[in-house]
């Protein structure tokens, strides 16, 4: 494998001719390098917005009421309606398709002002009624204690759980809340545990870290909601599109409240699968960008080592002449330029994709460094900026291709040189 | 006819250069033996760098016949020529024509690494070539180092080990003086003595006078086809310049 006489000639060849034998290299080292720059950036936004997001629920989707815009059955357009109990009863009954169903109720009243106080601490806190099915679709982890359970939405425990930025305000660092009482809009309410979500990159309403979420039923007793429900998330069985049944979902919900089957504004509804479908194919756009510039900045950089190839094998006419004549077969000549090609293209990617490697490791460091800086509740949207294995032996396999690819024609030229002409050139 | 080495039957060359087409060879006939040592002389233009690379199959023929070593040479592929080279020919040109960048060993060496000999073996082959030619302590010198004769005899070793039938040898003696052209011409005969037939191109009538039989090329053919008598004589040297 290693023959030196081959290897003699490239270095010589390189060695004489340093400053064209770099910057002929630098095109194909600038190509892996933005190419894996900006694989590593991509997968740093791919990451950063997953990260934030990946437990959500996908086949979740969430609906809640909005005024309506037809007159139907005698009533006006424009009138303003609630869901109720019952609504969530009838869709669990009537719509196979749905899994969990998770009722809430948005605080808002509640939530003016300083509503929550402990001894001499006070902040001031959104309020959100909550079936612990919740926890399906929006999942959370405990810091401390539990979630809210089935016999607390029973009973109509006056229980709470917190977020952790509650937490923060109303206890003593390091103080178990547990069975703890806190006053929340008037009413004592024993914390049960503190939560953490895992999803900071989907809000509801409001900032789930400063949130205290209570039982559903609790909810609409204490504070007087009565039947309400504001709105809800629901997620749809294993193979049952999410699209098809909100659709079934509306169907009812319109039906029970008397709002004309083609009103589509009357019902405000998110579906999580589809974002999640359109963020998938945002992403592979991106990629497909990047890799549409970087194998364009590779190609680039080929053509550079193809052109300066061709110089190469002009200067070396004679030579190559003198080896003809003495026997080597044209299949040596053309081994050798692709060689020699190939060498310099990989060399040249090799340290591309180690100097973008070390970039991309820097901005980590840095990025990992500033986000401990930051604020909490601060959101990110970019993290782990990196290249996987596979994508780095991928673009070594291109830079080969590359190499060989740029060495074709030289080499062709290289061939085509006929010994009596490159013994006459003087 | 039965040892002839190089035999060449009515061969015509021509160059097309746009729509004109340049009659170089115009029917030439050759036949060379085992052990001959042969020199074509004639002037620029005659043909005779032609009829050497048709000979040394750097170049193809366009009508006739040329046999080496009773094998019919015909338009083949590049690898086949370059096999044939290597198997047959050696090569001395005036411009030696070395590698710069490879030592004198390296030279040497050179066609057996085509034959893919390996490099310990083929390297102290080349030494043992080296040694006969006085080069033995210039092995691991660059051409650029080496003199004008010393650069020929290189060259010399380099045609030899391949263990040719044949060398040809374009004005070996071109681009030196007259005591290293001495020296070189020597070095060919002793050659010649170990049963290579040589052919030597060369327009110095000193050179022709050392080799057994003199052709004469004029506008593409054969003008006179004469055996030396005088062979390795000083004198006739003299006598042949006064013919002309």
């Amino acid at each position: 494998m290693f023959d030196k006489d081959r290897w003699q000639e490239i270095f010589i060849a390189i060695k004489q001719n340093k400053l064209r034998s770099v910057l002929t290299a630098f095109g194909v080292f600038w190509g892996i390098f933005m190419l894996v720059v900006m694989t590593g950036s991509g997968n740093g936004l791919v990451n950063g917005v997953t990260q934030g997001t990946a437990n959500f629920a996908s086949n979740s989707a969430f609906m809640w009421t909005q005024n309506t815009t037809k007159p139907y059955k005698g009533f006006r357009q424009g009138r303003w309606w609630n869901f109720n109990n019952r609504d969530m009863e009838i869709i669990r009954d009537q719509v196979p398709g749905v899994d969990v169903i998770a009722p809430r109720l948005q605080g808002w009243d509640v939530s003016q002002g300083e509503n929550v106080h402990r001894g001499l601490r006070s902040g001031s806190f959104t309020v959100n009624g909550d079936y612990p099915a919740y926890n399906l679709i929006d999942p959370s982890e405990m810091i401390h204690g539990r979630f809210l359970n089935e016999m607390d939405i029973h009973l109509r425990r006056k229980v709470c759980i917190i977020g952790e930025r509650v937490y923060e305000v109303m206890f003593e660092r390091g103080e178990d809340p547990v069975g703890q009482y806190m006053k929340v809009s008037g009413v004592y309410f024993q914390v049960v545990g503190v939560f953490r979500t895992l999803n900071p990159n989907i809000q509801l309403g409001s900032n789930k870290s400063e949130s205290i979420y209570v039982p559903f039923t609790t909810m609409q007793q204490v504070y007087n909601y009565g039947d309400r429900v504001h709105y809800f998330g629901f997620t749809a069985k294993q193979g049952h599109s999410v699209a098809e049944t909100a659709e079934q979902v509306m169907a009812v919900l319109k039906n029970n409240h008397s709002v004309a089957p083609d009103d589509k504004d009357a019902i405000g509804h998110f579906n999580v699968e589809e974002m999640v479908r359109t963020m998938t194919y945002l992403f592979l756009g991106i990629n497909v960008l990047i890799w549409i510039v970087g194998i364009g900045t590779l190609i680039a950089g080929a053509v550079g080592i193809s052109n300066i190839m061709v110089v190469v094998v002009k200067e070396r006419t004679k030579e190559i002449g003198i080896q003809r004549a003495i026997g080597a077969r044209p299949w040596t000549i053309v081994s050798q330029v692709l060689t020699e090609s190939v060498f310099l293209t990989t060399i040249a990617g090799f340290i591309g994709l180690s100097l973008g490697t070390l970039v991309l490791h820097g901005v980590d460091t840095a990025l990992t460094h500033s986000q401990a800086a930051m604020p909490a509740d601060e959101q990110v949207f970019f993290t782990n900026p990196e290249i996987g294995v596979t994508m780095a032996v991928a673009s070594l396999i291109i830079l080969v291709i590359t190499g060989l690819i740029a060495g074709l024609i030289p080499a062709q030229k290289a061939v085509r040189i006929k010994p009596i002409e490159a013994l006459r050139h003087e | 006819m039965d040892n002839s080495i190089i035999r060449v039957e009515t061969l015509h060359k021509s160059y097309v250069n746009g729509s004109n087409a340049l009659h170089v060879l115009k029917g030439v006939d050759l036949d060379i033996r085992q052990g001959e040592m042969v020199s074509i002389m004639g002037s620029s233009g005659s043909g005779k760098s032609t009829l050497l690379n048709i000979i040394g199959i750097l170049d193809n023929y366009d009508a006739g016949a040329y046999y080496l070593d009773g094998i019919k040479i015909e338009k083949m592929s590049e690898t086949r020529a370059a096999r044939f080279r290597n198997k047959y020919i050696g090569f001395v040109f005036q411009s030696f024509n070395l590698i710069s960048f490879k030592n004198a060993m390296e030279n040497v060496a050179l066609p057996l690494y085509y034959q893919k000999v390996s490099r310990k073996k083929r390297n102290m082959i080349a030494l043992e070539y080296l040694e006969k030619l006085g080069l033995r302590e210039w092995a691991h010198h660059l051409p650029s180092e080496l003199s004008g004769g010393q650069k020929q005899r290189v060259a010399i070793a380099r045609s030899l080990i391949s263990k040719p039938k044949v060398i040809l040898a374009d004005e070996p003696t071109g681009a030196l003086d007259s005591v290293t052209s001495t020296e070189v011409m020597e070095i060919l005969k002793e050659v010649n003595a170990t049963g290579i037939s040589i052919i030597i191109v060369t327009h110095e009538n000193e050179i022709a006078a050392q080799t057994q039989r003199i052709i004469r090329l004029r506008d593409g053919i054969i003008e006179s086809n004469e055996v030396n008598h005088n062979f390795s004589n000083e004198v006739s040297a003299g006598v042949l310049l006064e013919q002309r």
